[in-house]
């Protein structure tokens, strides 16, 4: 065999092979995510305590314990096969409360992420694409917001909360937490969503969208959205923690979950009290504060790897 | 640089005017009050509580009320006994002259309260944040130069569980194990103090002040720690792998002079930047540290300021805050222009 055969057979295979790769139909971006996603250790792991805490806390409903009902008869019993987290000082099963506390904790992280993208996407989409006095306007304010010192005024809304009387809900519950904390949190989402949509608006297919006549509406959600999708899942996945982190210190103060209701951080609230002699009652709510955190963190990091936020951005050469 | 930052602080006063605005609305604007005796067993009568809104100026529409504690009010008649009848001239000067007012609660200046207490908080977080840097600054370096090695993994792993412990629960661990459980082996005593600043009763002592310091110091910077170690990891890993850390190594320098002199100083540089920026929220991290130990400083100020509901109290405190953000956010950009020559402002 000469040479040339030898070199022409490398091409013909390497064509082969070529050809083979096309025969595949193109993976998705959902696809290449969740193929990249599963290559993090830390962020499978996380996803499957996650999943365990969320399938306790929807299971709890089939606790043989009521949250808040005090049966005196077994007040601040230490860990049994009865009670797995001991009991409190009202002979509540802990680990029941701790569940519904769960309940909180994450209704109020979903909720807040909800909130933080109604009012960031549209502020920093608007304020990107439009730009001019719009976005001046609107960045303004987003510079405002960022300039309150938000944990004094998260304490001072929940505190004036507690004292007020609202149609509909009561006071302190899920809702008025998540709307405080979703408040003083959109910033960066408005900020992250404009610099993306100032930088996109400027490519070829943008104007080329103009060409043929799209609206400015279709071509914000339709062309350009898309592709900021996966800076803002990131995002959102460690707002989730931020916001049970905020919450459980709010909760902590007083100023969040009222009792009897059972929050993370009002267990850990009233175990002060009793703490040095039944220590199960301040361990197992902070550790599950902790458990949940650590495996959104770590989500986050496994979702920001896979999706790279960052290439978008140097694709337009923003970066 | 020097128009830059000018124009930086004639920006922040339309800001800062518009916050006080919103935050001076939010204090007051919710029913209930410091006069409506919520949560507490004495009520005030009512004809009382008229007199006392009066002397207040709290009868005065909101507008006014903003206005008063922007400028003061001895420019006006006010009806200082609270009978309804404006007989002298006021005695307030307003926050644009330096006066906050009195404290609802004890009537005291509210400057000269905040004047007594921001020094312990500067002492608490001073030493917090000089222990973050001497731990934050190696552990981030060390990792990242040997990164994939069992220290980078410890370090990487335990700064994941670093910022995912809450401040308050970790402050609750600590005083369970070293002051419930543990004791001095030679008196019996706890092993370190819960709460305070020094022994109360006792002088000035340096290992009494350091025996307090430990439990508040550790709960404040475990997660301060863990967020700059890995952002000087991540910071450094990039300058390492940068042309002009090649050509240091190319022209022959010790491999200890390319990665702490030549590498470690760039990548410094937006720590420096996020440190300015993370600031206000380190101090205002210290309020869970503060009600924890019982130390008398802002964050408990603040809280108790809040509970009660005084409106002067609190609008110092957030006023306060809110141009501390504004300047932390200054300062950080004047950092990077001045540390990176690359950037240039007009």
């Amino acid at each position: 065999m000469t040479k040339d055969q030898v070199e022409a057979g490398q091409k013909e295979q390497n064509s082969v092979s070529v050809r083979s790769e096309e025969m595949h139909a193109p993976e998705g971006m959902l696809g290449m995510v969740w193929r990249r996603f599963r290559l993090h250790p830390g962020a499978v792991a996380g996803s499957i305590v996650l999943g365990m805490l969320v399938l306790s806390i929807i299971l709890v409903t089939f606790s043989p314990y009521d949250p808040e009902i005090s049966d005196i008869g077994s007040r601040l019993q230490p860990p049994s096969w009865e009670h797995p987290f001991g009991t409190d000082p009202l002979g509540r099963d802990v680990l029941t409360r701790v569940l519904y506390g769960g309940r909180i904790s994450l209704a109020v992280g979903l909720m807040v992420v909800a909130i933080t993208l109604v009012i960031g996407v549209p502020v920093g989409a608007v304020a990107g694409y439009f730009g001019g006095w719009v976005d001046n306007v609107l960045m303004r304010i987003t510079d405002a917001a960022l300039s309150l010192p938000s944990l004094l005024v998260l304490i001072l809304l929940s505190a004036i909360l507690r004292e007020v009387e609202l149609p509909f809900v009561e006071r302190n519950n899920v809702v008025t937490i998540a709307v405080v904390i979703g408040l003083l949190s959109w910033m960066t989402v408005a900020r992250l969503v404009r610099a993306a949509f100032l930088a996109i608006r400027e490519l070829d297919f943008i104007t080329a969208a103009h060409c043929v006549g799209v609206s400015n509406s279709r071509i914000m959600v339709r062309h350009i959205l898309p592709n900021v999708v996966g800076p803002i899942i990131v995002e959102s996945t460690l707002e989730v923690g931020y916001a049970i982190m905020e919450e459980s210190g709010l909760s902590f103060l007083g100023f969040g979950i009222q009792p009897p209701t059972p929050s993370w951080g009002n267990l850990l609230s009233n175990a002060q009290e009793h703490m040095t002699k039944h220590p199960w009652l301040a361990i197992f709510p902070g550790l599950m504060i902790f458990l949940s955190i650590i495996s959104i963190n770590y989500i986050g990091d496994g979702v920001r790897d896979a999706f790279d936020p960052y290439k978008v951005l140097k694709q337009v050469g923003e970066v | 640089m020097g128009r830059y930052i000018a124009r930086r602080l004639l920006q922040a006063i339309p800001m800062l005017f518009m916050i006080s605005v919103v935050l001076f609305a939010l204090v007051n604007i919710a029913p209930g009050g410091p006069l409506s005796g919520h949560g507490r067993s004495r009520r005030i009568r009512p004809e009382k509580a008229e007199i006392l809104k009066r002397q207040f100026g709290l009868d005065k529409p909101l507008p006014i009320q903003y206005v008063i504690w922007l400028v003061g009010n001895d420019w006006m008649r006010v009806d200082a006994d609270g009978d309804g009848v404006t007989e002298s001239y006021g005695e307030r000067r307003g926050i644009l002259r330096g006066d906050f007012g009195f404290s609802y609660r004890n009537r005291q200046p509210v400057l000269e309260e905040i004047a007594d207490r921001l020094p312990n908080t500067i002492y608490l977080m001073g030493v917090t944040l000089i222990v973050v840097g001497i731990i934050a600054i190696p552990l981030g370096a060390i990792s990242a130069v040997r990164q994939y090695s069992v220290f980078d993994i410890v370090v990487t792993t335990l700064s994941f569980m670093g910022q995912a412990i809450p401040e308050f629960w970790l402050g609750l661990i600590l005083i369970l194990i070293f002051y419930a459980w543990l004791n001095n082996p030679f008196t019996g005593a706890p092993l370190l103090p819960s709460g305070g600043m020094q022994t109360f009763g006792m002088g000035f002592a340096i290992w009494d002040r350091i025996q307090h310091l430990i439990l508040p110091v550790t709960m404040g910077m475990v997660g301060w720690v863990a967020w700059y170690s890995r952002f000087l990891r991540s910071g450094m890993l990039d300058v390492l792998h940068q042309d002009y850390v090649r050509t240091a190594r190319a022209k022959g320098l010790s491999e200890h002079l390319v990665v702490y002199r030549h590498a470690l100083k760039n990548a410094v540089i937006p720590l420096v930047t996020i440190f300015a920026l993370d600031l206000p929220s380190i101090f205002a991290g210290s309020l869970y540290v503060e009600l924890l130990f019982s130390w008398p400083g802002m964050g408990r100020l603040y809280y108790q300021a809040a509970t009660g509901r005084d409106y002067p109290m609190l609008m110092a405190i957030l006023i306060i805050g809110a141009g501390f953000m504004i300047t932390a956010n200054l300062l950080a950009d004047i950092a990077y222009a001045y540390l990176d020559p690359r950037i240039r402002y007009d």
